[in-house]
């Protein structure tokens, strides 16, 4: 790794575009907010001082690199494909979105905002982002759906003991895009003195590039331990897909490599029939939500709809406007994981591995074993195990019918 | 450009001549009742509205505050959808409505019913313009030009915290009016409008000859008198939105249309603070 932030690729252009994806569809309030961050991040990125930063705290904060294990048991419980498992679980606060929380917040210090606000589904970004804000001593205030507070509890109490407000949200369809628009509106209104930390790689230009290039350590990592552990590239990679920032951040590694097969599970929820689940880019039709155009679920007359998936990090009716372009261009290929399917994966990973994964990574590992089955075992599928599923303990149990 | 001067332009030329500030109300369509638009907007006239914003309903109104947010919410409740909205306009021009009737909505709705088809209709029933709030000029090109070549107003904000780049890209854009936020922040009403009022409006004021209408706040006679020499147009609608909620459905047009009078006293010369509210 020769920097600590690699640009993945030339995109986006300088409009923030995907191919016809992404833009900045803002109010017009926050268009000069906008070009202060990416100015400042473009400052930031090429300054060898703040790479230095991020790549200590990454390594001493967040516990990087995190390891590439290879999943012996499941491997040959599936009986095809060998399974490595990218441990983003293992990394500060179980989860992935801690590289991301520590590259923005950084970010926010450096711009002199001393206030941050966060949207939450699952909490874990938003845990991670109120952990950074401790660390670096800056204020933080999470806007976290009245649903996803009540399913996500565990959560809302380690954002709280990190000092952080969480603001519920009753708008809507109480979770994740409702959240969105709450964090939107707070930053229209104290624009001036506030850092908007973006937990995906949706919503508006810079986010979408700013994010994956803090998340695309996971992919060059995991490219070095593939290589590393098996003299090769490996033959499939698979992520799960909400907004889509873990997926991003692996698939990063491997996007110029042609041979590696690229695939993002989406969730089905309780199947896409059923039009409850969160499946935007597999049912969803292109439109403009949350300052960008992507892929949306949405009705005949451009009315968003309310997401579904027992996983509440992937319970966004929207995308990150990369993962459109990756899918139309086809370079990676999209599936859609039910919940049943997701809740099977989650019981055999803890059986299997010892490891009990977030609800959202268990449809990527849904997904691999599919894939692994159909494939021979001289094949390699690297899985992100993006976080660790301790916060989903209520949710698991009422799903099993047990109660705890 | 076809069709100029417009319906707008005519309204905001007639108000500079005879030195008067405009009034333009917004009420998000199909709200408080599917049809109250047709009943309301005619009162919002007779209390002497210049124009009439009319809000298309968004299920994720993002510069939006409560008020409006529940308008919306409860519109889409009533089944309200861009065609409703396109056919309720030409139902209130063959009630002999002649203000501007200007809409105001999100992006998504309007690209899904395809921007150039919902333009054409635009004409057709007799829309002036349009309002989307979450379109800033660098995003706007297609709707832009189907607006400019049909002769309809595509109306830009500006906000407190526009640099001059903004001010002048949106003025190289602007036709009828700009649309002036008066704070950082989303719609909703105010107890008192920001210090710094007059510095932005004179900044504005400093890139473009076109006529400034400010809303975002505006819910007193005395937010009124403050203003009235800086525009020549305010912008209400969460306020009217609150005080028509707090009323009963027959009681409706009768409010929206005192509420108007209430305000414009603000305007006169003599308007003393505080009467009616």
């Amino acid at each position: 790794m020769t920097t600590a932030i690699q640009r993945a690729r030339s995109l986006p252009d300088e409009r923030g575009r995907f191919g016809e994806f992404g833009g900045i569809y803002a109010p017009v309030t926050l268009l000069p907010a906008i070009e202060e961050l990416i100015a400042a991040y473009e400052d930031a990125r090429r300054d060898a001082s703040f790479q230095v930063e991020f790549k200590r705290l990454l390594r001493e904060f967040v516990g990087r690199p995190t390891p590439l294990y290879y999943a012996a048991s499941l491997t040959e419980k599936v009986g095809g494909a060998r399974i490595f498992l990218k441990r983003e679980d293992l990394a500060h606060t179980g989860a992935h979105k801690i590289n991301n929380a520590v590259g923005q917040g950084l970010l926010a210090k450096r711009m002199g905002k001393p206030r941050v606000i966060a949207e939450t589904g699952a909490g874990q970004h938003g845990v991670a982002t109120a952990t950074v804000c401790a660390m670096l001593g800056l204020e933080c205030v999470v806007y976290m759906g009245e649903l996803d507070v009540q399913r996500q509890s565990l959560n809302v109490f380690r954002m709280k003991l990190l000092g952080a407000e969480v603001r519920p949200v009753r708008s809507g369809s109480r979770t994740l895009k409702d959240a969105m628009n709450e964090a939107i509106r707070d930053w229209v209104t104290n624009v001036r003195t506030t850092y908007y930390l973006v937990g995906s790689v949706a919503g508006m230009h810079p986010y979408p590039m700013m994010v994956r290039d803090f998340q695309a350590v996971i992919g060059h990592e995991t490219r070095e331990q593939i290589v590393a552990a098996t003299g090769r590239l490996p033959d499939a990679v698979v992520a799960c897909v909400g907004g889509g920032s873990n997926a991003i951040g692996i698939f990063s590694g491997f996007l110029e490599d042609e041979t590696v097969e690229l695939h993002g599970a989406e969730a089905a929820g309780e199947g896409l029939e059923t039009g409850r689940h969160a499946a935007s880019l597999t049912a969803g039709r292109v439109g403009v939500l949350h300052g960008s155009r992507s892929f949306v679920l949405q009705d005949e007359d451009g009315q968003i709809l309310e997401a579904h998936s027992i996983a509440a990090g992937l319970d966004y009716p929207g995308v990150g406007p990369e993962h459109a372009y990756l899918k139309t261009t086809g370079r990676a290929q999209y599936h859609a994981i039910t919940d049943a399917e997701a809740l099977e994966a989650f019981q055999l990973l803890c059986r299997t591995e010892g490891i009990i994964p977030a609800l959202e990574s268990a449809h990527a590992i849904a997904l691999a074993v599919r894939l692994a089955r159909q494939r021979p075992r001289d094949q390699i599928i690297v899985v992100n195990l993006s976080g660790r599923g301790d916060k989903d303990m209520h949710t698991v149990a009422s799903a099993l019918g047990v109660t705890l | 450009m076809t069709g100029r001067p417009t319906r707008i332009d005519e309204t905001f030329a007639r108000l500079r001549a005879g030195r008067e500030l405009g009034f333009i109300p917004y009420l998000t369509i199909g709200y408080p009742d599917r049809e109250s638009a047709l009943k309301l907007v005619p009162a919002l006239v007779r209390g002497g509205a210049c124009a009439v914003e009319l809000g298309i309903p968004f299920s994720d109104p993002l510069a939006d505050g409560a008020t409006i947010q529940r308008a919306s919410q409860v519109a889409l409740q009533n089944g309200v959808t861009v065609q409703y909205c396109l056919e309720t306009a030409a139902r209130l021009r063959e009630q002999g409505i002649d203000v501007p009737l200007i809409f105001m909505g999100y992006f998504n709705p309007l690209l899904q019913y395809g921007l150039e088809r919902f333009v054409c209709t635009c004409v057709e029933v007799g829309v002036d313009g349009v309002i989307v709030p979450d379109l800033p000029p660098n995003e706007s090109d297609e709707l832009y030009t189907l607006c400019r070549e049909s002769g309809r107003d595509l109306i830009f904000m500006v906000a407190p915290t526009s640099t001059d780049r903004h001010l002048h890209e949106v003025a190289a854009r602007a036709s009828g009016f700009i649309y002036c936020v008066s704070l950082t922040g989303v719609t909703g009403a105010r107890h008192r409008l920001p210090e710094e009022l007059p510095v932005f409006l004179q900044r504005v004021r400093a890139v473009t000859e076109l006529p400034l209408a400010l809303g975002f706040g505006i819910s007193r006679p005395e937010h009124v008198a403050e203003v009235r020499d800086l525009v020549d147009a305010v912008v209400v609608g969460s306020a009217l939105l609150d005080r028509l909620s707090s009323v009963s459905l027959a009681e409706q047009a009768s409010t929206a249309e005192e509420f108007i009078r209430w305000l414009r006293s603000g305007a006169e010369a003599s308007a003393t603070a505080g009467e009616g509210s």
